[in-house]
């Protein structure tokens, strides 16, 4: 079975179909991205999977739960943590603030322990603490560990959501348009570190990226959306040569 | 400038990040419970005053700076902690047993409040909270029997296992119990602060978008923090009817909601010296208006609304020239002088935020 199911999904806004009846499917530790053209319904299919949007039709499954039965806040305690296209971070906190917000659903201890703040707090904060420290090695962002985010380049503040999502030890990592407004540097980085994240951390990805390069270079499988709709899907080279794809991205007439 | 060489994760959360912050508020600490002894009765009672505002500066800022939430509401919960104790009492609960409940039904009531409230977002919130302030002068009246109507109540004297305490006859024994407040619920603050709770308003307040995906429930998160909030400034009520010595309907006006707000705006949103030294700013501005009034144009003259004049100006200026309050100027100036002569003008100078992904509301 498949990690994350998706059947039939409709979403319309008024009279526009955002998504049409939108099948996919994800497997375990593989890397699948979704291009399109813009408008296409990229982010409305992963603002459907984080249950910001409630689907017309369709079913959404994940790991054996159907989705549909959660809210938008359970599903982090599933194992879903996702990234935004337009950077959404808590702007008056500093990073590792951030990266500890992406430990709140491994938090254990209540009200009333955190107000006289018991030493079970104190250890269990030092575990959230450690946890953040290993995603932080991993993302080189100790000189900026103690940064505010409102101070922060561009490329950094990409990182940093980043790293929030893997704080929170996800099992599939939602990335929107992870590169982004990323340089060449920036955007070679991301590659890499999609590529660890898949080997070594075991998580699966499913990201939306425009930057071809970075879709080929680490992804598994591509799946080319149009009006909402499946246009094509395969590997990163047969998706490219598919002539709707191209047709959809350049006109007709254009092979 | 101060390096901090940290050898443990225990070195970013424990109370004070270093001996000389220890040393610091060690020192604070001893100076406020020598405080009977080095000044006057009068000024005794300004710094209880001071005190007892800034408890009440604690809940607010809890919500307001660290949740995003404004509320022009407080007064009314001010009022709840203050007949809720009163009333104990006077059903011969011991002091000990009803302050603490009088503090828990407040944050209860705020809960049950803050369902249908906290949907509304920004101004919306502020014109709910608004009503909320002039119900409860509505309710006061119509409950007479128990509140006394507008006739108002007289606190009982406290007394702790046969101690007794009086704001009047003993001011400095007042003063200790209003410390002893105002420090547990300065801890209680700062414990949530490096918690995860404490993380979670942060979250709510800045994102609720990526709050939600990082799996924090934004009713339930707003929901603690407006009982919580409710519970510190239903302890201040109780204390201000004490201060006070008398109270009815109209001593928990909207006025007075409307100048916590602003004390916490003044002194510093999101901070706990913000309470601090905005309470100090609400309590002292109007003797030393008084003070100056006399000194200018001579003790017989009254000058109607100077006082909130000079309040609306200070907001105004503030607004436009220190957003981040009295805490925010304090924490520039002790930047320059610890990097000095490195310190650059626009350091604290804050970048326009990027794009926000659309709100999803």
């Amino acid at each position: 079975m498949s990690l994350l199911e998706i059947n039939n999904a409709t979403l319309k806004f008024g009279g526009v179909v955002a998504v049409n009846d939108l099948s996919f499917s994800v497997e375990e530790g593989e890397v699948y991205a979704i291009v399109g053209p813009n408008g296409a319904g990229k982010s409305t299919a992963f603002n459907l999977i984080s249950r910001f949007y409630e689907p017309f039709a369709g079913s959404f499954t994940f790991d054996g739960n159907n989705l549909l039965e959660r809210d938008a806040d359970q599903v982090a305690d599933l194992g879903i943590a996702r990234t935004f296209q337009n950077i959404e971070l808590f702007e008056h906190a500093t990073v590792l603030q951030n990266l500890l917000v992406g430990r709140h659903r491994h938090r254990k201890t209540t009200l009333l322990e955190e107000m006289f703040f018991t030493p079970r707090v104190r250890r269990e904060e030092e575990r959230h603490r450690e946890a953040v420290e290993e995603v932080i090695d991993f993302l080189d962002l100790q000189p900026y560990r103690n940064k505010m985010i409102a101070g922060l380049p561009y490329g950094v503040r990409k990182v940093v959501e980043l790293g929030r999502a893997l704080a929170s030890k996800p099992r599939l990592l939602l990335l929107d348009e992870p590169a982004s407004g990323l340089s060449v540097e920036e955007t070679q980085d991301m590659r890499w570190w999609i590529d660890d994240i898949r080997k070594q951390m075991g998580i699966t990805v499913l990201m939306v990226e425009h930057d071809m390069g970075l879709v080929s270079g680490v992804s598994d499988r591509v799946l080319a959306l149009a009006d909402g709709a499946k246009l094509a899907e395969g590997t990163p080279a047969e998706v490219q040569a598919n002539p709707a794809v191209i047709e959809a991205y350049l006109g007709a007439g254009a092979v | 400038m101060r390096i901090h060489f940290k050898t443990s994760y225990h070195h970013d959360i424990r109370l004070f990040p270093d001996r000389w912050t220890f040393s610091v508020y060690g020192t604070l600490l001893a100076l406020a419970f020598a405080l009977p002894y080095l000044i006057g009765e009068f000024y005794l009672g300004e710094v209880t005053n001071v005190l007892i505002w800034a408890i009440a500066g604690l809940g607010l800022m809890l919500l307001t700076g660290q949740t995003g939430q404004a509320s022009l509401g407080h007064a009314a919960f001010l009022a709840i902690g203050c007949y809720a104790n009163t009333i104990l009492i006077e059903q011969g609960v011991p002091f000990i047993i009803a302050f603490p409940l009088a503090g828990i039904i407040t944050g209860f009531v705020g809960l049950l409040i803050a369902v249908p409230v906290l949907r509304l977002h920004g101004i919306y919130l502020a014109i709910a909270t608004i009503a909320l302030s002039v119900l409860a002068d509505d309710i006061i009246v119509l409950t007479e029997h128990w509140s006394g109507g507008v006739s108002g109540k007289f606190p009982e004297m406290i007394t702790i296992f046969g101690f007794e305490i009086e704001r009047w006859s003993m001011p400095s024994r007042f003063y200790y119990l209003v410390l002893v407040v105002t420090i547990i619920c300065t801890l209680f603050y700062r414990n949530l602060l490096r918690s995860p709770l404490g993380r979670a308003f942060a979250a709510v307040r800045d994102s609720e978008v990526s709050a939600t995906a990082m799996g924090v429930h934004i009713a339930r998160t707003k929901g603690k923090a407006f009982g919580l909030s409710c519970m510190i400034t239903g302890w201040a009520g109780a204390l201000m009817g004490y201060y006070a010595g008398t109270f009815n309907n109209e001593t928990f006006s909207l006025v007075i909601s409307i100048t916590l707000l602003m004390m916490i705006v003044i002194g510093g949103l999101g901070s706990i010296h913000g309470a601090f030294f905005g309470a100090v700013v609400v309590a002292f501005l109007p003797q030393a208006l008084s003070i100056l009034k006399d000194n200018v144009v001579g003790s017989g003259v009254a000058i109607p609304g100077l006082e909130t004049g000079v309040f609306g100006m200070i907001l105004i200026l503030f607004i436009l020239f220190e957003p981040m309050g009295i805490y925010g100027r304090w924490l520039k100036i002790r930047t320059w002088f610890e990097l000095f002569p490195f310190a650059r003008k626009d350091m604290f100078r804050r970048q326009k935020s990027y794009l926000k992904t659309e709100r999803l509301r």
